[in-house]
């Protein structure tokens, strides 16, 4: 394998290796060095961050455990201090050494800082990575004003985000007006006149030569002699490649790095991507282009034919405070151009084209910018507008989309649509014809379209307007359905169901005219629950509706092997059922034994067609470690033997799991039972946790350690296990009729409401017909491993691997 | 240059299934057998052709595609292409069916 090494660990350099993985998953040998201390994250939102919108985990596109699939080395906290183009290796800040066959900079780029006195005290910062908006955010609960330097987008989103927090805060910036190089002077004085009144005070026309203070600012000093207070200064000016270890290792730099067509730099075998590259003397800072550079170089490295970049005419859309904008192209009259504009002051709208030999070559759109990707189609298509009227060029249609059917009819089937994902006209409309879809849900779902950014949204619904012609359904269209294969809505469906008396997935299927015959991935195990949901003990499941842990009773690893998992009912076992586990784990060299977390004892790597036998020498039930059911009850060792326990902890857990195991549940359910408050079954983050106290249990509801960690809501204390056992009963299937497929209790919970879901077991009769529909569906399930050992037509269809030679 | 064709008689047209799939190693290539509700049986390389592998056999089966059972690719039964907005191909053998005896053309 060949080696590729990155410096860099951003979203325009880890787009290209992910590109490069699509093309050849096992052509490198790859190593990642990051400066900043995480994965990649998606700078953009950052503001949103500042804002309070989202937090830092999810705005990270690819989290550590993508690098480990990938088998990528990724050395994170570790700047690269030198290229030795000649030996082919980078020296780390730590002395490490690499080498390489072939070298991606992606070193991004850092807040330009003004070079003025003052600029390292404390309480000055740019606004480019994590580290800032923690240090702005902290700013912000000591101190109470701040300056932000610039009045460009950057300047605005801090200053917007400084607001939320709190803080007073003045913009400075150097020009008349503000984001002079997207906005005129009508559009600018439009956004400064919304801004002002969210509270922002603007410094127009300032230059700022020295900052005050300390140690830490207290103001800062421009040049007509004027001083402001402040306690924290924000510089968002703009942006300057880094390049330095580029240039220390004798590659050409200009203002960045620079490449060529290719995203070659002067050196062979090293590339450069993203905000650090230079290319026809533009270095690019939006997202768009420099995920364009990174397919270009993706296909160069991978050693395919690939179109040279020739550089790429941005539209930015923009939402500053609320307000949408748009700016493309040229912004000034330069005495060869001719605009055309609509302004009204009134609705706070404001549009204006720059036309040059009836050819559009700017374009700025204030609050209503639905005509964004028309207009900026027809700029880049440098289409002859002589035949319209101005009126036709700037008025947006009446209609829901936003684009007449005459635009979609005339575009171009290889025209890009979603730019972020690179989907065009053609495959959009192949995609609804092929595929019959009717909504705007189901084609982000077949084409990714529209799942980035989703400023693309409006024309993909007029393209699936226009392919469908008559048959479209302006609300349906709308709508968030199950899957790509129905309009249906959860609700529906269920109602559905009951109403037609519909008994089987087919039959759901055939009669509420599913568009794909046999559903999907998404549908087929959604409906055979909701049926078996609806139905109690009188459904026959549909095993090939399952997805395929469900239907194998197993878990299937990456390199297509199984675990098994037996039942340790509350996590207590014997010397006997060990002895068993040990032999099996011995007989059929069992790769992996590992205590699973939830107390039992997992066997992993275990070959399909052995799963029968070693369940049956097991001769124990399934753990269902694979399943949307309980999983497992997590229990501490309680009254019986520890001195603090107040409660039977494992008796309870025991008679919990050997009630409730098999039943099917929309996502898994975990419990843990602790026998006084110091929890050592963790019950606080289990769906379902039973706390022992002095003369009862103290249930918790929607706990949840995983990706979406929670902490469980008391639901109420009961003084007996019978009562325990009522109310779980009654919970559960509360669940189970409410949730969507594959939400979660902690979701559910969120949804419904924790005062609704008390409120609904308050209610005895409630209580009593919840669980007697629970102990109905109860009584349908059979010890899956057991029915798979004694029946010759289930291992034949599920378990058996025909082995031929050739010959013999 | 020359070619041999061989075909190997794997499986009984009847003991087959109706959506259900089939793993089959012939020497060191491994086949997934899948016969759809309409009869039709196809055979394909079980290897998903994610960057990261995995089977096909036990995947779920609608009309004339399977899913990937562990990342969820839909790949046609026909031609082996996977369906946007994923892309790929795993590789296709054709069959022949011969009193009820099915053989893979290798």
């Amino acid at each position: 394998m060949k080696k590729l090494v990155m410096i860099g660990n951003g979203m325009a350099g880890v787009r290209t290796i992910e590109e490069i993985l699509k093309l050849v998953p096992e052509k490198f040998e790859i190593t990642i060095f990051g400066e900043e201390p995480h994965p990649n994250y998606n700078r953009i939102k950052l503001s949103n961050i500042l804002q309070g919108d989202t937090s830092f985990d999810e705005i990270i596109i690819n989290p550590l455990d993508w690098y480990r699939e990938n088998n990528i080395q990724l050395y994170t906290g570790e700047s690269v201090v030198k290229i030795d183009a000649k030996a082919k290796r980078v020296i780390s800040d730590q002395g490490r050494e690499v080498e390489y066959d072939e070298l991606i900079i992606a070193t991004g780029s850092k807040s330009f800082i003004l070079p003025i006195a003052g600029a390292d005290k404390q309480g000055v910062t740019g606004f480019r990575d994590i580290h800032d908006c923690e240090m702005m955010i902290k700013s912000s609960k000591e101190y109470k004003k701040a300056v932000v330097i610039g009045g460009g987008l950057l300047g605005l989103e801090a200053a917007r985000g400084l607001l939320n927090l709190g803080m007073k805060v003045d913009v400075v910036h150097l020009m008349p007006v503000l984001m002079e190089r997207q906005l005129d002077h009508i559009a600018a004085s439009m956004l400064k006149a919304e801004l002002e009144a969210q509270g922002m005070n603007f410094l127009m026309e300032k230059e700022t030569v020295e900052i005050l203070g300390d140690e830490r600012v207290t103001g800062l000093r421009f040049k007509d002699g004027f001083e402001v207070e402040a306690d924290l200064i924000v510089m968002a000016i703009g942006i300057k490649s880094n390049t330095e270890v580029a240039k220390n290792s004798g590659i050409y730099v200009n203002r960045g790095i620079v490449v060529n067509d290719f995203m070659e730099t002067s050196v062979p075998h090293i590339y450069a991507v993203g905000e650090c590259a230079e290319h026809r003397e533009i270095v690019y800072g939006l997202v768009a282009p420099l995920y364009e550079q990174g397919k270009v170089l993706a296909n160069r490295i991978s050693g395919f034919e690939a179109e040279p970049y020739k550089g790429s005419v941005t539209g930015t859309q923009l939402k500053v405070a609320g307000v949408d904008l748009f700016s493309a192209g040229e912004i000034f009259e330069d005495g060869t151009t001719k605009s055309i504009m609509a302004y009204n002051e009134y609705d706070g709208n404001y549009k204006r084209i720059l036309t040059r030999d009836n050819r559009i070559v700017g374009i700025v759109l204030y609050g209503d910018t639905k005509d964004s990707t028309k207009l900026f189609r027809m700029l880049t298509k440098q289409e002859d507008i002589s035949g319209m009227t101005s009126v036709s060029i700037l008025q947006s249609e009446c209609s829901a989309s936003g684009t007449s059917s005459d635009d979609i009819a005339s575009m171009p089937n290889d025209e890009l649509v979603c730019g972020c994902n690179g989907v065009t006209k053609g495959a959009i409309v192949e995609a609804i014809k092929t595929q019959g879809l009717t909504t705007l849900d189901q084609v982000s779902h077949c084409t990714n379209a529209g799942r980035s950014c989703g400023r693309c949204k409006p024309l993909v619904s007029s393209i699936l307007a226009h392919t469908l012609g008559d048959q479209f359904d302006v609300y349906a269209a709308q709508k968030t359905s199950i899957c790509g294969c129905t309009t249906l809505s959860r609700e529906e469906l269920v109602e559905e169901i009951k109403a037609k008396g519909l008994t089987s997935v087919k039959e759901v299927m055939n009669v509420l005219g599913w568009n794909n015959e046999e559903g999907c991935t998404k549908c087929r195990p959604a409906i055979n629950y909701y049926l078996g949901m609806i139905h109690m003990d009188e459904y026959k499941d549909d095993r090939d509706s399952r997805l395929v842990n469900e239907k194998m009773h197993a878990n299937i690893q990456k390199d297509g092997t199984y675990s098994v998992v037996p039942r340790m009912y509350g996590g207590v076992t014997t010397p006997q059922d060990l002895i068993k586990i040990a032999k099996v784990a011995e007989k059929y060299n069992v790769p992996l034994v590992k205590l699973t977390g939830g107390q039992r004892i997992g066997l992993f790597g275990i070959k399909k067609e052995d799963l029968p036998n070693i369940w049956e020498e097991l001769n124990m039930p399934s753990g269902y470690a694979y399943g949307k059911t309980l999983r497992t009850v997590k229990t501490c060792v309680g009254a019986q033997f520890c001195r603090y326990g107040t409660q039977d902890s494992m008796a309870l857990g025991i008679e919990l799991e050997k009630k409730f195991e098999r039943l099917d549940t929309p996502n898994k359910v975990k419990m843990g039972v602790s026998a006084c408050p110091r929890n050592c079954s963790e019950a606080g983050i289990k769906d379902i946790g039973f706390v022992g106290i002095d003369g009862g249990w103290e249930i918790y509801v929607g706990g949840n350690g995983g990706v979406d960690l929670r902490a469980g809501d008391l639901f109420c204390t009961v003084k007996s296990q019978e009562e325990v056992m009522e109310m779980t009963g009654a919970y559960l299937q509360y669940y189970r009729e409410t949730a969507n497929y594959l939400e979660r209790t902690s979701k559910w919970l969120e949804r419904l409401g924790l005062e609704h879901i008390q409120g609904v077991m308050a209610n005895e009769e409630t209580r009593k017909a919840l669980n007697e529909r629970m102990d109905k569906t109860l009584k349908k399930y059979i010890e899956p491993w057991d029915e798979a050992i004694h029946s010759e037509e289930i291992q034949e269809k599920y378990y058996t691997k025909h082995t031929i030679k050739v010959g013999e | 240059m020359l070619q041999t064709i061989t075909r190997i008689p794997v499986a009984n047209y009847s003991n087959l299934k109706a959506r259900a799939g089939y793993s089959i190693k012939i020497d060191d290539k491994e086949i997934a057998l899948f016969k759809t509700t309409n009869g039709i049986v196809y055979a394909l390389e079980n290897r998903s052709p994610h960057p990261k592998g995995g089977v096909l056999s036990e995947g779920l089966v609608s009309g004339d595609y399977v899913f990937c059972p562990v990342y969820d690719w839909k790949i046609s039964l026909k031609d082996g292409l996977v369906q946007a907005p994923d892309t790929g191909y795993v590789k296709t053998f054709n069959i022949e069916i011969e009193k009820d005896i099915i053989f893979v053309v290798l």
